[in-house]
């Protein structure tokens, strides 16, 4: 954390990642006298408007026009200014992915992107309104870095992180109101390191934003059942820390990887491809929407529909554990 | 052709029942995108109620007329519509926004039937018209297509893109309405994004282009008419509307875009509405 950059929020439990987001973006409206905050008629929803309420001359409301929005904090950023900008993450990714990709990343420009409603969090506004693409989209845009933070803590953390962090950052965080994972913001955040949440020799939980609580409550359940299960909460999905995952591999030789997202091209795919140009052999799982367009319904049901809720995780690490695998000391043998 | 006066009353009628479905419909879901659902609906009851060629028997038939909610956000409104005229059993709409329920906050054409389209991401419905319109005229068919957009929607440049394309293919099957209610979800429209002059913005993107009362229906009647009888481009009609029209403390309100209602909210709402209509209807 740069010098001074501090943040302080009450009752953080009780509020949601955007509800920190918005508080600590706010907060650092001092710190950073060039930070300009953008957004697209979406400034109660993505609580970007904190940040408008007491700094309105740095604030601009495009209205609904999600393109201009991006191309304009390309401008921005262009300026010399450093533009932070809300909207929903169906709208950033797929809707303005363009201006997202040309206009920012191809510029390798100093954008930093927050966007809220991720994965399928906002279940009752259905399928226009979720968003299940934006890991795999934003991950393939060169100089972009990913990041999915795990509660409101961790949204305010790597908010700070991202400040710091040169070139464009996108930042998905849920609708969620979830219960945070961390009791605090007082743990070490940095951007492309995973958090070992809990340490176990079975299976290795990968988890990203909601993902994190679920393969915690998981562990719980496992742990009842004689089993041992390591929690990483990979909250970067690009750059991804590939030791975090191959150590996963040596050391648990079973992975299952947690997400609100498409089971293709997110956090599991990512992980997956680490794992693949290992070497190692490893069971795995992805656990996440199975590519569909999602029902409707409340976000805890549809986790436990689509089965990456803890009781979900449990089945799955339940099957890994049944396959056999070959105890394997030596891995020098291996490619 | 014109409404006559019993017609109005008809209409008033079934919009006195429409907004009453709207608000129990929102305390039963727990949150609606009530503001612009009960501005749009004096629009959509003319329209169901007397203008669209439509059956609901037959809600694939390939000759009705289209009718496409650019505004998704509008849903909970469309489907009180359309389960009043029996596309599916109005008692469904319990269900809204439940889990596994086909009915969330923006409509789903694949499970709602009389939903000519999928929408919820503003600035996609008018495009999705202009390609239906213009997909009747090759087709040889007489199906006209309508379309309604919110007025923050109008920010989109997609929308824009689309007038210009309607324009230059003359597609006088088309007509496209405006719920001008003046509010977006952060504020009125006019100090998040001036849009006025947007009569004259309409008219130099080649469209006819009238300005009425929206929640009078005479004047949503004539104007429907007339975009009839305009040859060789797209009629756009303008609304003049409120935002949460017939429930006071939603008037104009921007908080009231979207909400839930207790008990005693409801009743209040309802008990708003009622007083509108009984003292209209005498
Ligand atoms: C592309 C897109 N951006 C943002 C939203 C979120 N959103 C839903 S409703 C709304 C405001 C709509 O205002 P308006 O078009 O005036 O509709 P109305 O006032 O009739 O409710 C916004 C920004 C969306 N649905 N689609
Ligand atoms: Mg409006």
């Amino acid at each position: 954390m740069a010098e001074g950059m501090t943040w302080t929020v009450t009752d953080g439990d009780k509020l949601t990642q955007a509800e920190i987001y918005g508080e600590v973006l706010s907060q650092l409206g001092d710190t950073y006298p060039d930070l300009i905050a953008l957004t697209a008629d979406l400034a109660t929803s993505t609580k970007i408007g904190r940040f408008g309420k007491k700094y309105p001359e740095r604030f601009i409301n495009v209205g609904i026009a999600e393109n201009s929005l991006f191309g304009m904090a390309a401008g921005l950023a262009m300026a010399g200014l450093r533009p932070v900008v809300s909207t929903f993450a169906v709208f950033t990714s797929l809707r303005s992915a363009e201006q997202v990709r040309t206009d920012i990343c191809y510029q390798n420009l100093n954008v930093k992107i927050i966007s809220t409603h991720a994965g399928i969090s906002f279940g009752q506004a259905g399928s226009t309104h979720h968003c299940t693409e934006d890991l795999a989209v934003m991950r393939s845009f060169a100089n972009m870095t990913v990041i999915a933070p795990a509660d409101g803590f961790e949204t305010g953390n790597a908010l700070v992180a991202a400040l710091e962090w040169p070139g464009p950052v996108y930042m998905r965080i849920g609708r969620g109101f979830e219960p945070p994972v961390y009791k605090d913001q007082n743990y070490p955040f940095a951007i492309g390191r995973a958090i070992t949440m809990r340490d176990g020799r079975d299976v290795t939980l990968i988890g990203c934003g909601v993902g994190v609580l679920q393969a915690m409550r998981a562990a719980e359940v496992l742990q009842a059942q004689g089993l041992s299960a390591r929690v990483l909460n990979m909250h970067t999905i690009k750059p991804i820390d590939r030791e975090a995952v191959i150590s996963a591999v040596k050391e648990t030789r079973r992975i299952v990887t947690i997400e609100d997202h498409n089971v293709y091209g997110g956090l599991g795919t990512a992980v997956a491809e680490v794992i693949v140009e290992s070497g190692k052999a490893c069971a795995f799982r992805k656990l996440g929407v199975p590519d569909c367009f999602s029902i409707v319904g409340y976000p805890e049901d549809l986790y436990h529909h689509y089965g990456f809720d803890s009781d979900g995780i449990v089945a799955t690490v339940g099957e890994l554990m049944r396959l056999e695998i070959e105890e394997d000391e030596d891995w020098e043998d291996e490619v | 052709m014109s409404v006559s006066a019993e017609e109005i009353k008809g209409l008033q009628k079934k919009a006195w029942d429409i907004r009453r479905t709207i608000v129990e419909t929102t305390f039963t879901c727990g949150g609606s995108h009530i503001g612009g659902s009960l501005s749009q609906t004096d629009v959509l009851v003319a329209l169901y109620y007397k203008y669209l060629n439509v059956d609901p028997k037959r809600p694939d038939w390939e000759d009705r007329d289209r009718f496409i909610l650019s505004k998704g956000h509008g849903g909970i409104g469309w489907a009180s519509v359309l389960g009043d005229k029996g596309y599916f059993d109005k008692a469904l709409l319990k269900d809204f926004n439940k889990t596994g329920s086909p009915f969330g906050m923006h409509l789903d054409a694949l499970k709602v039937k009389g939903c000519d389209a999928s929408t919820g991401s503003l600035g996609h419905g008018l495009a999705i018209a202009t390609g239906l319109a213009l997909g009747a005229r090759l087709r040889n068919k007489s199906f006209r297509t309508y379309v309604m957009m919110g007025d923050g929607e109008l920010c989109e440049g997609t929308v824009w893109e689309a007038a210009i394309l309607a324009c230059h293919h003359r597609l006088d099957n088309l007509t496209a309405f405006v719920d001008r209610n003046g509010l977006m979800i952060d504020g009125p429209t006019e100090s998040i994004t001036t849009l006025e002059p947007l009569d004259r913005k309409f008219q130099a993107f080649g469209w006819e282009t009238l300005v009425i009362d929206g929640h009078d229906f005479a004047a949503i009647g004539n104007a429907i008419e007339k975009a009839w009888t305009i040859k060789g481009r797209p009629t756009v009609i303008i609304c003049n509307t409120v935002k949460g029209r017939c429930v006071e403390m939603m008037e104009n309100v921007p908080e009231w875009h979207y909400g839930g209602l207790n008990s005693d909210l409801r009743d209040k709402a309802l008990a708003c509405i009622d007083a509108h209509y009984t003292k209209l209807l005498g």
